[in-house]
């Protein structure tokens, strides 16, 4: 398959399995047969550079298992990932700022690791010099590389995590909840560092967050993803005024919200199924309240060929046929 | 009588430590009424879990009460024994954490765990406790509970075992609910199932709920009343439409600005610069001050507070005098 044009990463058919087998004895003795949890359930997107992708979806969806197999953390058990970028200039901000630093070194070392694993030979006090520079751009102070991580606020840990990833020269930053941990005040000074960057250096984000309002704020696109697979994916204008998977429509209806609050607001019925034995057909089924027979027996298309605007559903299908593709 | 169920007059609460003593919360007065949900927010270090933890009795030491009193329904409790408040926490105040597993034990059978809390409680016999049980489960909305309450924690999704946290906290039909970010670990889905029964609780059976958490949307949709702690202190209290549309104080003002908008596009979101400042750096005055744009002489020398308990913010702006 081609390039797409101006793709930095394309991500096709991807599948990630977790073999989830109780141990091989408690299998014999009780008759268990073997576990498959299907984390990534053959998935396909494309982001472009400069641009930000995001992942949504409840939780356990598999948003952190794509960020690790596009990262390299976990292999894929099926499908292709192509990044025409530098992958030593692939980097990952983690959820948790807390665990994702190491509590032994200070700041400076911390900071400056990255940027020694892509350039080896560079000299020390060159290295020095870039570390007081990251540290100015995300809001701290020079003296601050002195320190070490438990002497931060969970905010100011969060910058230090994003310096770190600045150091490597990333062109492609693959973002896990980076503000999911922080409160409203502080996420504002990490999102708006986020986007001055991106604009400053071009950088291209996988962002993934549970927060409808904060992806609204960050992404060009979203894809909605549930049980492992992704059920819609739509620049983000759009899919907030036009959202076609009922799954994404029930997901809007469901964000409190302060500007308009609902205080009689229905919450959605059922529980999330497990991913070890989803439902047949459509996953969503069981959930859905326009399901119908072909539901239950058949699986909605994934559809690859289109770009940043499908939907996998019977009865939207329809509605989005209306749609001109861009 | 009166309808307060929970009346926190000026409640201190210190941490001795080696360097000095830390007060963690600082003179903060409440009530909450029947049927009320009074949500609290603020920023992360403020107080907001010393105050509930005070409530409860909870406080780990060195945490002590240092001042103030709460009153619950008109009996004083904050100076009750361990072993009285171990009976008021049971009989007439629910607590829910935001991790149902520290709430829940692992070994044991949900249904087991239910029916030792309302026996302990109550003079139900064991089979009238079962049933019991059984119709808590049905009330927070367990499907199937015939085939669920022999389960154990771990065999219920997290939305679920939130739901049997608020069932065992509901065993006694106690007067008031400390719900400390019952849904942050849960997402919005789940999130949405829980602040609905919460509501349906307060609304049937009259209980007083205070909520914890940062998600404004959940408060705008859940609370009648808000009130927001900065550096120990209670910085505004007001009506949810007071709080959320109108807010007075400058850190509130800044608190509101900094949500991302689900209507409206904005390049950039509105920042507080700086963060709170620790409790052993709270400057003289108002604690908000060195983050303030409208900070003015006064502000650095006289701690504001809020004229009255049911409403107002604790800032000089607007005050006779004003922040000269
Ligand atoms: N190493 C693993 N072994 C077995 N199962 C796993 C493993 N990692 C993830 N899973 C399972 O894969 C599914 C997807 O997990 P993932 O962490 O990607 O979800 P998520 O969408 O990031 O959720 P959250 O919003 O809670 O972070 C879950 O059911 C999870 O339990
Ligand atoms: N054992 C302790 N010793 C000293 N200080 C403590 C101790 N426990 C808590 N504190 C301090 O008390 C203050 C209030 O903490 P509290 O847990 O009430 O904050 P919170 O408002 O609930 O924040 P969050 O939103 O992060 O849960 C914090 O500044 C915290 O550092
Ligand atoms: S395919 Fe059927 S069950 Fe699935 S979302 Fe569409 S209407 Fe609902
Ligand atoms: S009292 Fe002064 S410093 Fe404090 S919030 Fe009001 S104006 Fe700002
Ligand atoms: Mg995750
Ligand atoms: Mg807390």
């Amino acid at each position: 398959m081609s390039i797409r044009p101006n793709a930095i990463l394309e991500v096709d058919a991807l599948e990630r399995r977790f073999d989830v087998s109780a141990p091989w004895l408690n299998r014999l003795i009780e008759r268990k047969p073997r576990q498959t949890l299907r984390a990534v359930d053959g998935v396909d997107f494309t982001i472009q550079r400069g641009q930000t992708l995001a992942l949504v979806g409840e939780s356990g969806c598999g948003k952190s298992t794509i960020a690790k197999l596009v990262t390299g953390l976990h292999p894929p058990s099926g499908g292709k990932i192509r990044f025409h970028g530098d992958r030593d200039r692939l980097q990952m901000i983690f959820q948790d700022p807390f665990a994702s630093l190491n509590p032994r070194w200070r700041v400076a070392r911390i900071i400056a690791e990255p940027l020694r694993t892509l350039r080896p030979d560079t000299p020390l006090d060159q290295v020095s010099a870039r570390v007081e520079d990251l540290l100015r751009t995300v809001g701290l102070a020079p003296a601050d590389g002195l320190k070490f991580p438990h002497e931060f606020s969970g905010g100011q840990r969060q910058r230090i995590s994003i310096a770190r990833a600045l150091a490597g020269e990333p062109e492609f930053l693959v973002c896990d909840e980076p503000t999911s941990a922080l409160d409203v005040s502080v996420q504002a000074q990490v999102l708006n560092l986020m986007k001055k960057l991106q604009k400053e250096m071009g950088l291209t984000y996988l962002f993934i967050s549970h927060d409808l309002s904060v992806v609204r704020h960050m992404a060009d696109v979203i894809a909605v993803m549930y049980l492992g697979r992704i059920v819609e994916i739509q620049p983000t204008a759009d899919l907030f005024a036009n959202p076609l998977h009922p799954y994404t429509q029930l997901l809007l209806d469901t964000i409190p919200d302060l500007e308009a609050p609902k205080r009689d607001r229905s919450p959605m019925a059922g529980e999330v199924p497990s991913p070890v034995s989803p439902p047949s057909g459509c996953s969503f089924h069981p959930r859905c309240p326009r399901a119908f027979d072909r539901c239950k027996q058949e699986r909605p298309q994934r559809r690859p060929e289109v770009h940043n605007r499908r939907v996998a559903c019977f009865a939207a299908e329809t509605t989005l046929e209306r749609i001109p593709h861009v | 009588m009166s309808d307060v169920v929970l009346d926190v007059q000026n409640l201190r609460v210190e941490f001795p430590t080696r360097k000095g003593t830390l007060t963690a919360v600082d003179g903060i007065s409440l009530q909450i009424r029947r049927g009320e949900v009074l949500g609290m927010v603020g920023e992360s270090g403020a107080g907001k879990s010393m105050t509930g933890m005070s409530i409860l009795g909870l406080l780990e030491p060195p945490g002590r009460i240092a001042a103030g009193s709460i009153h619950l329904s008109g009996d004083r409790i904050d100076t009750l024994d361990d072993r009285a408040m171990q009976t008021i926490r049971g009989r007439r105040i629910g607590a829910i954490f935001q991790d149902p597993l520290t709430s829940l034990n692992p070994l044991f059978r949900v249904g087991d765990q239910l029916v030792e809390t309302i026996r302990l409680h109550t003079s139900l016999d064991k089979a009238q406790a079962r049933e019991r049980a059984k119709d808590l489960m049905r009330e927070v909305g367990i499907p199937a509970v015939e085939e669920r309450i022999d389960n154990y924690p771990h065999q219920f999704s997290g939305g679920m075992r939130q739901r049997i946290v608020i069932a065992l906290a509901l065993c006694a039909e106690p007067e008031l609910i400390v719900a400390d970010e019952p849904t942050t670990a849960l997402d919005v889905s789940i999130q949405a199932q829980i602040t609905a029964l919460l509501k349906r609780l307060c609304r049937e059976r009259g209980t007083a709920v205070m909520l914890v958490t940062h998600d404004m949307g959940v408060i705008a949709e859940t609370a009648d009343r808000v009130a927001v702690m900065y550096a120990g202190r209670l910085a505004e209290v007001g009506t949810v439409d007071d709080v959320v549309r109108h807010p007075k104080h400058p850190y509130t003002v800044g608190l509101m600005g900094s949500i991302p908008s689900l209507r409206k596009d904005v390049e950039e979101l509105q920042m507080i610069p700086g963060s709170m400042p620790r409790l052993n750096a709270i400057p003289p005055g108002c604690a908000f001050n060195p983050r303030c744009m409208r900070a003015g002489p006064r502000c650095h020398r006289e701690v504001p507070r809020i004229a009255t308990e049911q409403s107002g913010a604790a800032c000089w702006l607007g005050t006779q005098g004003g922040v000269a």
